[in-house]
């Protein structure tokens, strides 16, 4: 029941993607270029993904536990570091020069779209890359202290 | 290139977006993030953790073409950039979705749905980063448009 309900939650996700036009590079890379051909489209999408989930979220997270697990998984951290921003500021670059994130991509990934499994080797590359270069550092640290 | 103003689809696909990440807080209580998800599925804690995220990723890949099915027609894909930046643009949001701690999906939706603070900075740092970066590739140097 639980894996029917992660598949269905990734089937509404996926329509929701292919629909909405975050899937699409030309109409993403569009909303980011104010001083071109701006096409306002993908403020829709937020707006709408928001509200259902401030809402949904509001209903969901007042009960005392998820329907199949003991305990929701909600982050706890709340400072704001270096990390976060630089990462989101880095984030921001591969965006706009791909056009994907990682949401609007990987349901793609069912087409066979070429375009879309070159993006998602390179996006799975550098989570890999960065996760044993934070690994390393962070052993370094550990020994030095 | 131009691309058509589609504010009714953006939102109903938006909706869908948020009603995913309600239901997946619901059932199994976790943040709808696409880039967590991934890293999770692909560099996995224990078995336990991992199969409700390929659940969703396989999911996620039926998306299109249950759209296709709803729609008669398939999302329409157009990259308006050549490969390597397709390839360069993957790698660096891999990098930097994994500094961050997340995309657009997790602190694009679900973060600013619960009004994270990390969230807020995390999209509005990585908002300005991308229309810069679309700025910088099309108009300074007059890439892909």
């Amino acid at each position: 029941m639980k894996l029917l309900v992660a598949y269905l939650v990734g089937l509404i996700f996926g329509v929701g993607i292919s629909m909405s036009g975050m899937a699409n590079p030309a109409k993403v890379l569009n909303f980011f270029d104010l001083a071109g051909s701006w096409d306002p489209s993908l403020a829709f999408v937020m707006g709408g993904a928001v509200v259902v989930t401030f809402f949904g979220y509001r209903w969901v997270l007042s009960r005392s536990k998820p329907l199949y697990e003991i305990s929701f998984a909600l982050p706890t951290r709340s400072d704001i570091d270096l990390k976060l921003v630089s990462g989101s500021l880095i984030f921001g670059i591969g965006w706009g020069l791909a056009g994907f994130c990682p949401g609007g991509a990987l349901p793609v990934l069912g087409t066979g779209n070429r375009t879309v499994m070159l993006f998602v080797a390179a996006l799975i590359s550098g989570i890999y890359l960065t996760r044993k270069l934070e690994g390393v550092i962070a052993d370094r640290v550990t020994r030095a202290t | 290139m131009t691309t058509e103003f589609t504010p009714l689809a953006s939102l109903l696909g938006g909706s869908l977006i948020g009603v995913s990440a309600v239901l997946l807080m619901l059932s199994l209580g976790r943040i709808m993030g696409a880039t967590g998800i991934l890293a999770g599925a692909i560099f996995p804690h224990s078995r336990q953790d991992w199969s409700w995220r390929i659940a969703v990723l396989v999911g996620m890949f039926s998306g299109p073409w249950l759209y296709r099915l709803l729609s008669g027609s398939a999302p329409v894909i157009s990259v308006p950039v050549s490969s390597l930046m397709i390839i360069l643009g993957g790698f660096v949001v891999g990098i930097g979705v994994t500094l961050g701690s997340g995309c657009t999906s997790g602190h694009g939706v679900c973060g600013l749905a619960r009004l994270s603070q990390r969230s807020i900075v995390a999209v509005l740092v990585f908002m300005i980063s991308t229309i810069f970066t679309v700025f910088v590739t099309r108009h300074l140097l007059g890439m892909g448009a």
